[in-house]
């Protein structure tokens, strides 16, 4: 403050301006010490002692300044929310000047009574936050007040938390100035005894006003709750229309391709089963499993493609897991030879089962069907899926194939694999 | 024990209920069907049908509520879960509050009566998943010394039976594969159910909370 004044979008005109961001009521003080050069923290002690010394007559100077003194040009600062002060200042100023206005009228002899001072001071004081706030409050809602040096629209999510603010600070401004306007009534009321024979109509009112409040009080408690709930209730309907989104998209669909399909049971089956998976998996998505890039997830990814190339229900069971190495991987691709080879020549026997499981040392794999079986010593040298893509792949990675068949109880492949071959 | 065995339906969807009344006609007797706890501990007091076959997912408190309301006057009441959730929270809550097997919706009617006829001598049933889930649970790395190894282990041949079952195969089956009877089998069943019901293992929840299965 006592630092050269800044440079000002004026050029610094030597036309004293009051400086409303300095200041503490309207800166007049403020534009007075730029004026001067002066540090403004002496001119308001000074200004002080010169309205004590001059009997509050310096007051009515300092009004009439505020009236007639125009405001700096447009400054920026940053942390004022738009129309901060202005009510209060406002208020503030329109009773000092009344103050200084009544005192006037007493040195010049124009006088009626003592007793209408600080009423009349509160009144008007009150009066004026509550008819800056209802003139604000009449103007567009975004932009609370008219001054021009608020600071830059602050951006996005800024805005929100100052409307909130702003409309917290109306509120309590609001109540501020009814207490004061009410308050300077019953002041003025018992200073001119007024109230004396009233008093206990006034005791009255006030009981009844209490008891009004008691009364009202669940009301605007529970008006607070509604709205509450109602915040609630909007929530979960959106979640509701999501879930309605979602069954529509893929579930109500399904089921329409289903009756278009219903002549066909293998394919309404793999559809009903596809839709299952979704099913399952979407109502999985909010929890997490272990089940992230390894062994047993890629074994059932393995299971799901088979399922639906083949229309075939497989049922996995795994126990213990495994990163998915490069003897893991070569298990999960034997078992989806095993599962393609079930579903070409047992899918109407029932489920095809997978167990595996992944143990410190070992991972085994179990494929079984209930198929017809079939004589694994006679199975054709040029077959090459059971041959090749099972048994030799299990050989080249340092694992092991059998094949149990018993002819009219199903096959049963079984593989093993050393964790680290 | 002979004749049909009785059963009450507990599901609070009436579509399900009337499949399975359906699927199940002409093997056993349905002598009642409920769609909530309230209700369930109503029918299955009046009935007191041999066994109960027992939605996991109910309002009110699901299959667990009906199982422990029961209980309190009626300790000895067989309950068979039948849910669509292959979840092994859920199905490790209903099996360790006393139902004697757990199987999924999708299971065929044979199989159905079949499992409620197991349940009603008093016999467990093991679906795949649940020998699976089991398994897992009381998998390798078990410190020694624990709170009791009688309740917290299971023996090599309790595992083996285990073993087949996840691999698909029927009791009847396992038998056959390691050359021990079907009562055999059975018997080493309801011992692996008990040490679940039984078992104080902390490891045993938790393990279900963590591994939240689904699918």
């Amino acid at each position: 403050m006592s630092d050269p004044a800044p440079a000002r979008g004026s050029g610094g005109s030597a036309r004293l301006r009051r400086d409303r961001s300095e200041g503490i009521v309207a800166g007049v003080i403020a534009g007075l010490a730029e004026r001067l050069g002066w540090d403004v923290r002496l001119l308001r002690v000074l200004f002080l002692v010169g309205v004590v010394a001059t009997g509050g007559l310096l007051l009515a100077a300092y009004a009439l300044a505020w009236l007639l003194i125009r405001p700096a040009g447009p400054r920026v600062s940053g942390r004022r929310i738009p129309g901060g002060r202005r009510g209060w200042q406002l208020g503030l100023g329109v009773g000092l000047l009344t103050m200084a206005g009544l005192l006037v009228f007493r040195e010049l002899g124009i006088w009626w009574s003592d007793a209408i001072v600080w009423p009349l001071v509160l009144a008007v004081t009150g009066a004026t936050l509550l008819w800056a706030q209802s003139r604000r409050s009449a103007e567009a809602a975004p932009a609370p007040t008219p001054i021009e040096d608020r600071a830059p629209a602050a951006a996005g999510a800024g805005d929100e938390a100052i409307a909130q603010r702003a409309r917290f600070r109306d509120l309590y401004r609001g109540g501020f100035g009814v207490a004061l306007v009410v308050g300077a009534a019953l002041l003025f009321l018992s200073q001119v005894d007024a109230l004396g024979a009233a008093r206990d109509a006034a005791f009255t009112a006030i009981v009844a006003i209490f008891a009004l409040a008691l009364i009202l009080a669940p009301f605007i408690w529970r008006l607070g709750r509604n709205l509450a709930d109602e915040r609630a209730e909007r929530i979960r309907s959106q979640e509701r229309a999501e879930m309605a989104a979602h069954l529509h998209d893929s579930v109500l669909q399904t089921l329409t391709l289903m009756q278009k399909r219903a002549d066909d049971p293998r394919e309404v089956a793999s559809l009903a089963r596809r839709q299952e998976r979704e099913l399952r998996g979407w109502l999985a998505a909010g929890r997490s499993g272990p089940d992230g890039g390894g062994f047993s997830a890629a074994l059932r990814a393995a299971a799901e493609e088979v399922e639906d190339a083949h229309r075939v229900k497989i049922e996995v069971v795994t126990v213990g897991d495994a990163d998915l190495g490069e003897a893991p991987a070569a298990l999960v691709a034997a078992v989806r030879e095993a599962l393609v080879n079930a579903a070409k020549f047992a899918a109407d026997a029932g489920p095809i089962s997978v167990y595996a499981e992944a143990g410190p040392e070992l991972i085994e794999a179990f494929v079984r069907d209930r198929g017809p079986g079939f004589d694994p010593e006679r199975v054709p040298p040029d077959r090459h899926g059971v041959r090749e893509s099972i048994i030799g792949r299990m050989h080249r990675h340092g694992g092991d194939a059998r094949i149990v068949s018993v002819p009219g109880s199903g096959t049963e492949v079984v593989l093993s694999i050393g964790r680290r071959s | 024990m002979s004749g049909r065995a009785s059963i009450v339906i507990v599901d609070d969807h009436a579509l399900f209920r009337s499949g399975v009344r359906s699927e199940v006609e002409g093997m056993v007797d349905v002598v009642g069907e409920a769609g909530n706890v309230e209700e369930a501990v109503r029918v299955i007091g009046a009935e007191r049908p041999d066994v109960v076959l027992l939605d996991v997912h109910m309002p009110g408190g699901g299959g667990v509520e009906v199982i422990r309301r029961v209980a309190e006057s009626d300790p000895g009441r067989r309950f068979l879960a039948l849910s669509v959730s292959d979840a092994a929270e859920d199905v490790i809550a209903v099996v360790r509050a006393g139902a004697r097997g757990y199987v999924t919706k999708s299971i065929s009617g044979e199989e159905l009566a079949a499992a409620v006829e197991r349940v009603r001598q008093g016999d467990a049933v093991f679906s795949p998943r649940l020998a699976g889930f089991v398994l897992d649970a009381f998998a390798g790395a078990v410190p020694e010394a624990e709170v009791d190894p009688e309740l917290d282990q299971l023996t090599i041949r309790e595992r083996e039976v285990l073993r087949m079952i996840a691999r698909g195969y029927m009791y009847k089956e396992v038998a056959q594969q390691l050359d021990i009877s079907p009562r055999t089998v059975e018997a080493h069943v309801s011992a692996v159910l008990r040490k679940l019901q039984l078992s104080n293992r902390h490891e045993l929840s938790r393990w279900a909370a963590e591994r939240r299965l689904v699918d």
